[in-house]
């Protein structure tokens, strides 16, 4: 079954290689939390995407059913999701999220 | 019995949980747009058996799943740390 709204947020995923789902955007969050991943990404990537879930209500709905993730931020690389704000800071810390940006993992 | 009384009775319960210790974190975040909604910023500590064996993420998914309810209301953010009893005592 087809839902369109499922299938902008497949296609978006699919799209960026790395991409925050977030509140606010990559120079202004609006959310501690998101702020924090932003700023963790920052520090590895010149370059990557964000999405702003404020600007558009039903991805933001859409996005908690389509990562089974209660909350925002999310964030997803390569098509998959990795967690929200606790589990990035964590990967950062163990350096696994270093591992997972580097170019052509 | 309070937001976070409750929380902590539900983890416990729902998750079989030997130490759990929630802290309302609320009041940090009062007049943000997040907080517009009336849900409270919690930190949570869970120590589980049930943990075992599985990867941050899917611990964090039982720790959801168990307060689905409470994720669409009173919960508007949840710091989680999850560990296994071994990992608590180390």
């Amino acid at each position: 079954m087809s839902d369109p709204t499922h299938d902008r947020i497949d296609a978006l995923v699919k799209e960026h290689r790395v991409l925050l789902f977030m509140k606010g955007d990559r120079r202004v969050p609006q959310c501690g939390f998101s702020a924090t991943v932003v700023q963790i990404l920052d520090s590895l990537l010149p370059e990557y995407a964000t999405f702003d879930v404020l600007s558009d209500d039903e991805i933001r709905q859409a996005i908690k059913e389509y990562s089974s993730w209660p909350t925002i931020p999310q964030l997803y690389v390569g098509g998959e999701f990795q967690g929200g704000c606790d589990i990035v800071r964590e990967l950062y810390e163990t350096g696994e999220l270093q591992q997972l940006l580097a170019p052509g993992a | 019995m309070d937001r976070r009384e409750h929380i902590e009775t539900k983890l416990t319960r729902e998750l079989e949980a030997t130490h759990v210790e929630i802290v309302d974190e609320s009041h940090l975040h009062a007049g943000h747009a997040g907080a517009a909604g009336g849900g409270g910023h919690f930190r949570a500590l869970i120590v589980s058996p049930r943990f075992e064996g599985l990867a941050s993420l899917a611990r964090q998914r039982l720790v959801y799943g168990a307060l689905a309810a409470e994720m669409e209301g009173e919960i508007h953010a949840l710091s989680i740390r999850a560990l296994t009893p071994s990992e608590w005592r180390a």
